[in-house]
Parts: structure tokens; C-alpha cells; sequence
């Protein structure tokens, strides 16, 4: 199978990569590009560990063909932090104690911003329904949904 | 090492809640954990498994895969050693099959090729004759006579004669005289239980990357909970010596026990051996489910005694589970926890492990308890509501104390439970109102907790800094806890301490981090670490003051001269120490080796509301408590975060997660999609209470918590559905069809 | 495996017709990429159909709508006029799968895969969706009902697509619900599902009703007994009853790791009933 060169935009950055057909935008970021941010805990899209944003919309990333990513804008876990400034959602997480493990904090940082940006002010149920495709094995999601919350405040307020 | 009770101590560090060191990476995605990492000229492994639960192996023809342009490698179980030690010898099979594929998954050969494509091809491509066998997968199927054989002639002298080979051990616990027990109750009631095993579920799936050269020196990064014992598993499988490997673990994305063993990391040895480069393996979720270590499955008889006023008279408790394939000793912690929670004059219980055609269980966070633990709670729930009790009030009436002897033998000590008991009595969830087809219930949990081998390496660096070298992979935050004990003994600040995780060459030998085991045993090797490092300096400083060693005591971060005696000599501060050390003798550490026991045991209980549907058996569960005794809390908020997860793991477990095989004893569900644990939108928040009653054992009071939360969710969820829908289920999980059955017949 | 963005429509169903190994089609990609990594199947071509005109849109027609084929759940859901003339349709769609999955995966993409318990599916049934089909040969419409064939099979012929699907006007005191079981909240295979579609008078009493039912038989059934139960009721128990009754009748499931005969079988009669009540509490009726 010959590769197929792609043009794309990654945080914001232009991105050039070369991938076969079959390979998932997963298995690009990964092995190509050497972002290994997003994880992949399934590869059939009922994790959300590889989750990323494309062309303003959170995906799986392990659901999206690497080809797919030609002209379009992707934004991973690696562009969250502006240079050494974490995000609020990132700063929260630690400052609550949402993660243990953190395998599936990037995911879970990616796809809670992506709620706030349409939602600035969910409710805890709607945090949770949306959020329903990131699977946590350490945390119980308590202080996962608590540090989305104080989040979305400071993100609010200030 | 003693609970020490002169400190009535005002904990400067301990006990508040600051910032873990591996936040940062955590957040921004720098973290790397097993599969993060690749090397120059590296090959990708893939692994050939068996489609059967049960067949002779009789050839394995590779010539095609070796022709596939791109393959370097190919191996089968003829290519690892074969260990004397059982132990090892079992592991190493798991490994790669030898002349059985044993379970649908067992791995029987594997591939390293250029490319991820190239290896799957490759497989593909690899011939294997088998014979099919008749298998069997059912605890109580595969005990009676005539079952099919997993294995021949792994049975223990205990086990009696007349049972299927199947029956590897017997295990037998308690004391006092049963019959006079069940003669004074007033109610007795016997019943059945069967439950379907289950996944830890950790989100990353096993990776490694390795490298072995041909004279026998080679690494390991690899997601593990112990990298000592990913040392001895590979040496022993590729028989090398264990000090020409080093291995290095990576982050890891979630344990709870079932990253204690290793099924790639010998293959991928194997692999590199034979290619000359180094090999990476990643396993699927599939392969997750398929062929690393589930829980075991079990089938349960319980009989317990009460007296009209809740006093437990007897109880008595028949295990048999299966750990899978091979030998397993899993149903010995189960026998012991079963009826730990109380105070008894007559208990026994007996457990027995049975092979079966899947794979080869390993520790899942409490192993062996949740299952016996649900089984007894559930029993002593439906005496409570036949005899018309409040089920707090009896536990409270019959619960373990200080001085009980328990019911697997030893004396206990200084325990939580009543504390916990009454905690929860005294909380408004436990009053709360309920309304039409709402029910709570209530458990008691339990978990023994561990010590073990431990070593810790604590340097005093030049620019006043600590650094604190360990060998147990933090799965729960403890490099948080560690450099908080290290900062309070030494009176530093959190800040100034930096804990890191050795690889196996840079320290000696530590246990496997289970058992709930690692705040505990490395904070106190790291507490004494502290104290040898802190007279070290107390000695320079000694030295400088021209004074007897005894004389300069430590304080605040500081020594000082012990009296007015020793004369006026103003503090010297550790970074003031330090930074003379060149001078004084050399660079100061301190360092502690030990097989760590006082370990306390944690006893917990856990309060559940939950409404079922009853049209359709959804349960909802509407609100969660948890309280647990954690001795002393070093970071409240890890702590919060163990009893958090581990009930809902629980959670998942009594409601939805199993093991589902078909007739062909093949997995049905070898994925995230059917095999259904909990998402967010599942749960309500999931209030916590610490309890703090210190275990003498530990300088600071500590007890392990992480293994005792997942323990009681199962029969507090089995509970509170009896309440809430009149029936009661004694088959894991209470899945919707299973209790829509239940309640309509 | 080639991957191919054709330029237009005529070109895509040349190339799917003229394509002699296994071909398929990726919209929103959420079906087809996990048969891949499953390796249950191994396309030579993938027809990548998203960029083709309409294929985004959600257009006013008729007065109802004509939805793109790669308009995504997640657009779905964005669309107020949309959710309020079809609820249940929408309600059906945004159940696909998790938010990452809602932001790709297509009503379109999840009729032609075929599975009986297709989210998107019942409703679009009881709403008489119309599928329009571009073949080599041209254009053809056909109700969704006609679609799915079987387990994994749809009666699309060789180089034919779906481009979109209608949505058609419909009456005022009209509405549609969709509901589904599952054993957690999120994230599962639909075990039963039902969807109803009333149309009420002045008074509130029912005089059209469309009731069906999925994962209960190889593909979706639309259950005429169980609507003409409803009709001339208010829902009242004896018609509650009849609606109930029918659909059992009519259920076929099978026992597998999600569900039992019995279990789906109840709980489709129980779906139907409340899916029911909705429908007849969107379109204004007091029950």
C-alpha cells in the first residue's frame, strides 16, 4: 500500500505527514507525529482516551482515517496549555485531585472543553451525560465532574 | 515499626492536600506510559492466539509468515525456557503456549516485523494444527468427576481423593463448635450464589518495549505494578539472570492487580533475541479481555445462625472459585475475609479453587473478598429483614473488635469498623426518605493489607533538596504521599522533596505494589530513611559543635543543640547541612531496607440508595456513601479518590460487568462495548467519610485503603435492591434481564 | 486499501459499481472503522462522500427537511426547527454512541449498516422517512423502512448511496418519541427500542399512529395492529393494552449477550407504551 501525503493544521501549526489509507488519525498523531497525548484504550471509539478536536468538534480520534485530516484543523492535548500557562480546566484537575491514573485525563481535558466552549454553565448532569463516552477506572468521576465545575466558574467569572 | 504515640503530633505535612508531582506531565499529555515510548530500528510484535478454549497443539508451521518480506522474528513456546520453579514455569506458558492452548486467547506464537501491518499479515499466515478438546468453564462443572482435564497432576495433597483433577487446593478456616452455634439461633438461613468474573478494566492496555542481545543483558519500559517482578518473570522465562535485565516502568494507566504479572514482556524478549533489535508489543483491548488475568468466578454456599436480637450465632461459608487455567490461590483470601467483619464463636469456612478453560487469573483490588464478602453480607441482610432488625444495629451488635479473634485466625488490634459503623448510623443518608420503588442497603468491607520487601534510598542533596528513590510504580498517587512523610520527618518543606521510581538496577528489591501496601511499607522505609539520614546529620553537625552526638537533636528542619547544657550553638538547617557536606565527610543520605509488617487492616462500610424500574429492572443508583478507616489519611484527597473508585468499580461489578462465554467456551465480549463498565452519567457523586483510628504498626497511624472500597458496593447494592424491588439476587451481576426475571417470575 | 474523495456524485457510483473487491462507503466513519480494526472487513476502496454538494446540509423542503447524508448527530441536535417538527427523529440520533461519536456518525451511515438496533432507525420509520438513492444509473427514492434487509444488509444494489434522507411535513397536534433500553445510561447497544408517531384531532383523540420497534427482530418492524390500537383513543388503558399486546406479538428477538427473547420482548411493549405517552404529550394531548 503506498502512503499518502496530508496538509493539515495541529494546535494551530501547519503539519505535513505521509500515511497509508487504512491508518486512523489515532495511529498518525501516535507513531507519526509523536504525539502521544491522546491514547488509544479500544481503538473502537467506546473509550474516549483518544479523543481530539476536528474542525471545532471533539472526535474519536481512533474513529477518524488519518487521510481525513487533509486541510482540516486539529486540536490535541498537547495544545491546550498556552506555552507554560495550563488551562483552567488542566490547572483545576490537578488542584482537585481528577485524576490518579491520568491515562484517561487528556481525553477527559480535550472533550470538557469542548462542552464548556458550547456550554459555559452545564449542569453536573449534563456534565456527566457528555462526558458519558470517557471512560475513568480510577477516580469514580466524582472530582472529575466537581473540577469541570469549578472550571466552568473561574471560566465564567473571570 | 511502632505507631509513634509520644508524637500526639501536630502533622505539619501529612494530612493536607498539595500537588502531586506527575500533575503537570498528566495534564499536558507528557506523561509516558507503557506505549509512549519507541527506539531507533524498533520492530512491532503482534501475537498469534488460540481461537479454542481447549486443544492439543500438535504443530505450528511458520514457513509462511517467514517469508512475509518485513518479518525478522517468530517464536513459539519452544523458544522460552522452561523454570523448575511452578510459579514461573505457569507464567512462562501463559506466556506462549507449550502443547495445550488452555483458554480462547492463550497466546501460541508471535511475530516481530518492520511494520504494525506487516506483523498482523503475518499471524495471519502462521499454521497451527490443532486438536480440539472438550472444555469447560463452569466452576461447579468443572469439580464434578469426569470433567474435562485442564491440567493433569496440579492438585494439592490436601485435595481429597474422588475429585476431578480440576480441584487444585482446599483451604480451610474458623473456630468453635458450628453445631451449638446453629442450635442457639433462633433463624437460620442457607442460601446459593454464583458470580460471573470480572476485568480490572484499567484503561491502558498492556505495552512494552524490549531489548535482549545475545549475551543475555537486556531492558524492559513497560506498564507494571512491579518492575522486580517483571525482572524475575522474564529471567526465569528467557533464562538469563535477573541481574543482566533491567527493567524500567513507565507510568501506568490503572492496575488494580492486574498488572502484577507479565503476559508480553517475556515475548517481546523473545522476539528481540532472536532479531537483534528491539521489539514493541501492544496489546488490544481485545487481547486485554481475552488474555491477561480476570477475577475469579465463583459459586457460594453461606448458612448463617441469628438470635431474635441479631446476635450472630454461626456462620458457615463454602467457596469454590476459578482462577482460570492454572493453580490458584485466590479463594485462600477469600475463605479468611468472609466473615472478618464479626465477632463469632463458631465460623468456618472452606474454599476451594477449580480450573477451567479461561484465562489465568491475577488480583483484582481485594482479591478473593468482594465475592465471599457480597455472599455473607447479603445473608446476614435477609436475617435482619426476616427478623424485622435494623441492619446497622446489627453489625454494630456483632462487629469485630480490639481483642476479637477473628475469624481467620489472628487476634485484631486497634480497628475501624465500629467507628465506621457508627459514622454512617450517625450520617443523614442513612435517615434520608425514600420514595416508591427506592430501597438502601447497606455492607461491611474488609481487607487484610500488606507489608512486604521494601527499599528506599533518601538523599540529602547539595542545594538543600531530597530526593527520595523508591521502587514501587505509584498507581493511586503515592509519590505524593512518600515525599509528604520524607518533608514531615525532616521538617522541610512538600516542595523540597522529589520522589522518583527506580528501575530495577538502581535499587534493591521491592514487592509488587498491591496489597494496598505502598503508603504504608515504603512510607515507613522512607520515614526510617529519614530518621538515618537526620542523625547522620545530627552527627556532622555534632562534629562542628564539637559536642557529643546525643546532644543535637532534630526540630523544624533544623538541628540544634539538645539542652542548655550542649551549649548556645545556633540552629543548622538542612540546606545550611548540605551545603557542607563536602566538608564534613561527604554527600548524606539515608537509606532503609525491610520486609515491612504491622500492616493494619481497613474495614469500611458503604451505604447505597437505589431505585429499580419495575417494568424494565434498571436499577439507578441515587446516592452513595463511603466510609472507611484509613489510620491516617497522609493525602486526604488519594484517599477520597481510593474509596471513590473502588466503589464504583464495585458498582460495576454487582450491576452490569461479566465475563460472558458462549457454549464454545470462547469470550463473547472481549470488549468496552459489552463488557459494560460504569460511565459517568451511570453515578451519583460518591460522598466520602474517613475514619482515623491509627494502626499501631505504622510510625504515622497508616493503613492501606485502596483494596477495602471495591469490597462492600456488591452486597450494599444486593441489599438496597432487595429493599427497593422485594427480590433477592444471589447472581452476579443483577444485570436488568436477571432482575426483571426475578421480580416478575 | 485506496482511499478516494470523488468530485462528484456520478463518479462515486461509478467507482463503487466498477470497484470488483470489497468496497465501502465513509461518511461519518463510526460503523465502518471499527469493522476495520475489527478485521471484519477489509475494504479496497473507501469512497469518501462527505465533501459531495448537500451531503452537510440540513435544507427546508416541502415543509419538512431534507438532511444531508453526512449531516452528523451533533448537527442534528444543533437544529431547533428540525427538533421541533421531528423530536423523536433527533431524540433517535443523538443516542448514537458518545459525544465524540454524535460529532461524526450519520442517520444516514447508521440506516445502511443494518444493525436491528440502529438508533436513528425506528423513528425515521414511523416519521415515513425517504432515503434518496444515487446509483450509476441515477437517482431513486425509496422509504428508510426499505432499507435494512437483514442483520448487516441493506437492499442498496452495487454502486448505489444514500445522498439524503426527507423528513416530511407534518400536522399541527402531531408529534414522535423515541426510546431505547439499555442496561447503563450511555454508551450501550440499544437491547429494545420503539417509536411512535400520533397525529391528534381537536379534542386529542389519536387519528394516526405509527409504532415501531427495533432490536426485536432482524431489522426494524413497523407494527400496524399496534398503531391502529391507538387510533380513536386517548390512550386510555384498553388501547395502552392493544398498543402493548401487538407489539409483542409481533416481537422476534434473539437471546444473546445483551438481552433474552423474554427480556426484549417485555421491555419493547413497555418502550412502546411510554414512547406513547410522550409522543401524545409533545403533540398536546392531556392523558
Amino acid at each position: 500500500m503506498k502512503t499518502i501525503p496530508v496538509e493539515t493544521t495541529i494546535n494551530g501549526d501547519s503539519a505535513e505527514f505521509l500515511c497509508h489509507a487504512d491508518e486512523s488519525l489515532l495511529d498518525v498523531l501516535r507513531d507519526r507525529l509523536g504525539l502521544t497525548g491522546a491514547k488509544e484504550g479500544c481503538g473502537t471509539g467506546d473509550c474516549g482516551a483518544c479523543s481530539v478536536m476536528l474542525n471545532g468538534r471533539v472526535v474519536c480520534s481512533c474513529l477518524v482515517l488519518g487521510v481525513e485530516a487533509q486541510g482540516a484543523e486539529i486540536e490535541t492535548i498537547e495544545g491546550m496549555a498556552n506555552g507554560e500557562t495550563l488551562h483552567p480546566l488542566q490547572r483545576v484537575f490537578i488542584e482537585e485531585a481528577a485524576l490518579q491514573c491520568g491515562v484517561c485525563t487528556p481525553g477527559i481535558l480535550v472533550a470538557a472543553k469542548a462542552l464548556l466552549e458550547k456550554n459555559p454553565d452545564p449542569t453536573d448532569t449534563e456534565v456527566r451525560y457528555w462526558l458519558a463516552g470517557n471512560l475513568c477506572r480510577c477516580t469514580g468521576y466524582d472530582k472529575i465532574i466537581k473540577a469541570v465545575q469549578i472550571a466552568a466558574a473561574e471560566m465564567r467569572g473571570a | 515499626m511502632a505507631f509513634d504515640v509520644k508524637a500526639e503530633r501536630k502533622f505539619k505535612v501529612v494530612g493536607t492536600r498539595v500537588a502531586r508531582p506527575d500533575g503537570i506531565d498528566k495534564v499536558t499529555g507528557k506523561a509516558a506510559y507503557g506505549a509512549d515510548i519507541s527506539a531507533p530500528g524498533m520492530l512491532h510484535g503482534r501475537i498469534l492466539r488460540s481461537p479454542h478454549a481447549h486443544a492439543r497443539i500438535r504443530a505450528i508451521d511458520v514457513s509462511e509468515a517467514a517469508k512475509l518480506a518485513g518479518v525478522k522474528a517468530i517464536v513459539t513456546g519452544a523458544d522460552l525456557a522452561q523454570p523448575e520453579d511452578e510459579a514461573f514455569a505457569d507464567v512462562a506458558i501463559n506466556c506462549l503456549a507449550r502443547d495445550k492452548a488452555l483458554y480462547d486467547g492463550h497466546a501460541v506464537a508471535a511475530v516481530a516485523a518492520t511494520s504494525k501491518s506487516i506483523a498482523k499479515r503475518a499471524i495471519r499466515l502462521i499454521k497451527v494444527d490443532y486438536e480440539v478438546l472438550p472444555h469447560v468453564t463452569d466452576v461447579d462443572a468443572a469439580m464434578k468427576p469426569g470433567a474435562p482435564v485442564v491440567q493433569e497432576g496440579r492438585a494439592l495433597e490436601n485435595v481429597p481423593a474422588g475429585m476431578s483433577q480440576n480441584v487444585t487446593t482446599r483451604y480451610q478456616f474458623g473456630h468453635g463448635d458450628l453445631d451449638a452455634g446453629f442450635a442457639k439461633a433462633d433463624r437460620i438461613i442457607e442460601r446459593s450464589f454464583k458470580t460471573a468474573a470480572t476485568h480490572q478494566g484499567y484503561i491502558e492496555p498492556q505495552a512494552c518495549l524490549a531489548s535482549l542481545g545475545n549475551d543475555g543483558r537486556g531492558e524492559v519500559w513497560c506498564c507494571t505494578q512491579g518492575q522486580y517482578m517483571v525482572r524475575a518473570n522474564c529471567a526465569a522465562a528467557l533464562g538469563v539472570e535477573e541481574s543482566q535485565l533491567r527493567i524500567t516502568a513507565s507510568e501506568i494507566g490503572g492496575g488494580f492487580g492486574g498488572k502484577t504479572s507479565t503476559f508480553i514482556e517475556p515475548v517481546a524478549l523473545a522476539l528481540s533475541r532472536k532479531a537483534g533489535k528491539p521489539v514493541k508489543i501492544v496489546m488490544t483491548r481485545d487481547e486485554v479481555f481475552k488474555a491477561t488475568g480476570p477475577t475469579i468466578s465463583t459459586s457460594m454456599d453461606i448458612r448463617i445462625g441469628m438470635t431474635r436480637d441479631g446476635r450472630i450465632t454461626a456462620g458457615r461459608g463454602e467457596l469454590r472459585y476459578s482462577g482460570g487455567a492454572y493453580p490458584n490461590e485466590t479463594v485462600d483470601m477469600g475463605a479468611q475475609a468472609a466473615f472478618a467483619a464479626y465477632d463469632l464463636e463458631a465460623v468456618e469456612t472452606v474454599g476451594w479453587n477449580a480450573m477451567t478453560n479461561r484465562p489465568k487469573e491475577i488480583p483484582y483490588r481485594a482479591p478473593g473478598a468482594p465475592t465471599a464478602i457480597y455472599a455473607v453480607e447479603s445473608v446476614v441482610d435477609e436475617l435482619c429483614q426476616a427478623l424485622d432488625l435494623d441492619p446497622l444495629d446489627v453489625r454494630l451488635l456483632n462487629a469485630a473488635r480490639k481483642g476479637t479473634r477473628s475469624s481467620y485466625g489472628p487476634t485484631f488490634n486497634e480497628i475501624g469498623l465500629v467507628a465506621t459503623l457508627e459514622a454512617a448510623k450517625a450520617h443523614p443518608h442513612y435517615t434520608a426518605p425514600l420514595g416508591p420503588h427506592q430501597g438502601r442497603g447497606l455492607s461491611c468491607g474488609f481487607w487484610f493489607n500488606f507489608g512486604g520487601n521494601t527499599c528506599v534510598s533518601l538523599n540529602i542533596n547539595d542545594d538543600g533538596t531530597v530526593g527520595v528513590v523508591e521502587g514501587n510504580p505509584d498507581i493511586g498517587g503515592s509519590r505524593a504521599s512518600i515525599s509528604m512523610m520524607a518533608a514531615e520527618e525532616l521538617g522541610v518543606p512538600y516542595d523540597k522533596v522529589r520522589t522518583v521510581i527506580a528501575d530495577t538496577s538502581s535499587l534493591g528489591f521491592n514487592d509488587i505494589t498491591d496489597g494496598s501496601r505502598v503508603t504504608f511499607a515504603v512510607g515507613l522505609a522512607t520515614i526510617e530513611a529519614a530518621r538515618a539520614a537526620i542523625r547522620e546529620m545530627c552527627r556532622r553537625v555534632a562534629k562542628i559543635w564539637d559536642i557529643d552526638e546525643d546532644a543535637v537533636i532534630w526540630e523544624d528542619g533544623c538541628a540544634k543543640p539538645a539542652g542548655p547544657n550542649a551549649g548556645t550553638h545556633p540552629p543548622m538547617s538542612l540546606a545550611e547541612i548540605a551545603a557542607i557536606a563536602g566538608n564534613t565527610g561527604g554527600p548524606i543520605a539515608g537509606h532503609h531496607e525491610v520486609n515491612a509488617d504491622g500492616a493494619g487492616v481497613s474495614f469500611g462500610v458503604h451505604l447505597c440508595d437505589t431505585e429499580v424500574d419495575p417494568e424494565t429492572g434498571a436499577t439507578k443508583i441515587l446516592r452513595y456513601t463511603v466510609f472507611q478507616d484509613a489510620g491516617k489519611a497522609v493525602h486526604p484527597d488519594y484517599v477520597e479518590g481510593q474509596m471513590q473508585g473502588g466503589a464504583v468499580q464495585g458498582i460495576g461489578w454487582a450491576l452490569n460487568e461479566e465475563y460472558i462465554y458462549g457454549e464454545d467456551g470462547r469470550l463473547q465480549n472481549a470488549g468496552l462495548l459489552d463488557y459494560r463498565v460504569p460511565v459517568a452519567s451511570d453515578l451519583p457523586d460518591i460522598e466520602t467519610v474517613i475514619l482515623e483510628i491509627p494502626n499501631p504498626g505504622h510510625p504515622y497511624g497508616v493503613r492501606g485503603v485502596g483494596e477495602t472500597p471495591i469490597v462492600p458496593p456488591l452486597a450494599a447494592i444486593a441489599n438496597a435492591v432487595s429493599r427497593a424491588a422485594g427480590v433477592r439476587m444471589t447472581e452476579l451481576p443483577m444485570s436488568p434481564p436477571r432482575l426483571l426475571k426475578a421480580m416478575t417470575g | 486499501m485506496r482511499y478516494v474523495k470523488p468530485e462528484n456524485f456520478e463518479a462515486a457510483a461509478r467507482l463503487l459499481r466498477d470497484e470488483d473487491g470489497v468496497s465501502r462507503i465513509l461518511a461519518g466513519g463510526t460503523d465502518v472503522l471499527v469493522q476495520l480494526k475489527a478485521e471484519v472487513v477489509e475494504p479496497d476502496l473507501m469512497v469518501d462522500i462527505k465533501h459531495l454538494p448537500g451531503m452537510r446540509d440540513i435544507l427546508a423542503e416541502d415543509g419538512g427537511f431534507r438532511i444531508g447524508a453526512a449531516v452528523s448527530g451533533a448537527q442534528m441536535g444543533e437544529h431547533d426547527a428540525l427538533k421541533a417538527l421531528w423530536p423523536g427523529v433527533v431524540e433517535g440520533v443523538e443516542l448514537i454512541g458518545s459525544s465524540q461519536v454524535q460529532s461524526r456518525a450519520t442517520m444516514a451511515g447508521n440506516l445502511c449498516t443494518g444493525s436491528p438496533s440502529g438508533d436513528s432507525v425506528p423513528a425515521m420509520v414511523t416519521a415515513g422517512a425517504v432515503a434518496r438513492v444515487q446509483g450509476p444509473g441515477g437517482i431513486r427514492d425509496v422509504p428508510v423502512v426499505d432499507i435494512p434487509t437483514g442483520p448487516g444488509k441493506n437492499s442498496l444494489a452495487k454502486g448505489e448511496f444514500i445522498t439524503s434522507i426527507f423528513l416530511p411535513a407534518r400536522p399541527d397536534r402531531a408529534s414522535d418519541a423515541y426510546l431505547r433500553f439499555i442496561p447503563r445510561t450511555e454508551m450501550d447497544i440499544a437491547v429494545s427500542s420503539a417509536a411512535v408517531s400520533l397525529e391528534l384531532d381537536g379534542d386529542g383523540v389519536v387519528t394516526a399512529a405509527h409504532v415501531a420497534i427495533g432490536a426485536v427482530a432482524p431489522t426494524v418492524l413497523l407494527v400496524k395492529d399496534a398503531g391502529t390500537a391507538l387510533i380513536r383513543s386517548k390512550l386510555e388503558e384498553a388501547a395502552i393494552a392493544g398498543l402493548v399486546a401487538a407489539v409483542e406479538a409481533a416481537c422476534n428477538p434473539i437471546t444473546d449477550k445483551r438481552g433474552t427473547i423474554e427480556f426484549r420482548t417485555k421491555t419493547a411493549g413497555v418502550l412502546a407504551k411510554r414512547a406513547a405517552r410522550i409522543a401524545y404529550s409533545r403533540a398536546g394531548g392531556q392523558a
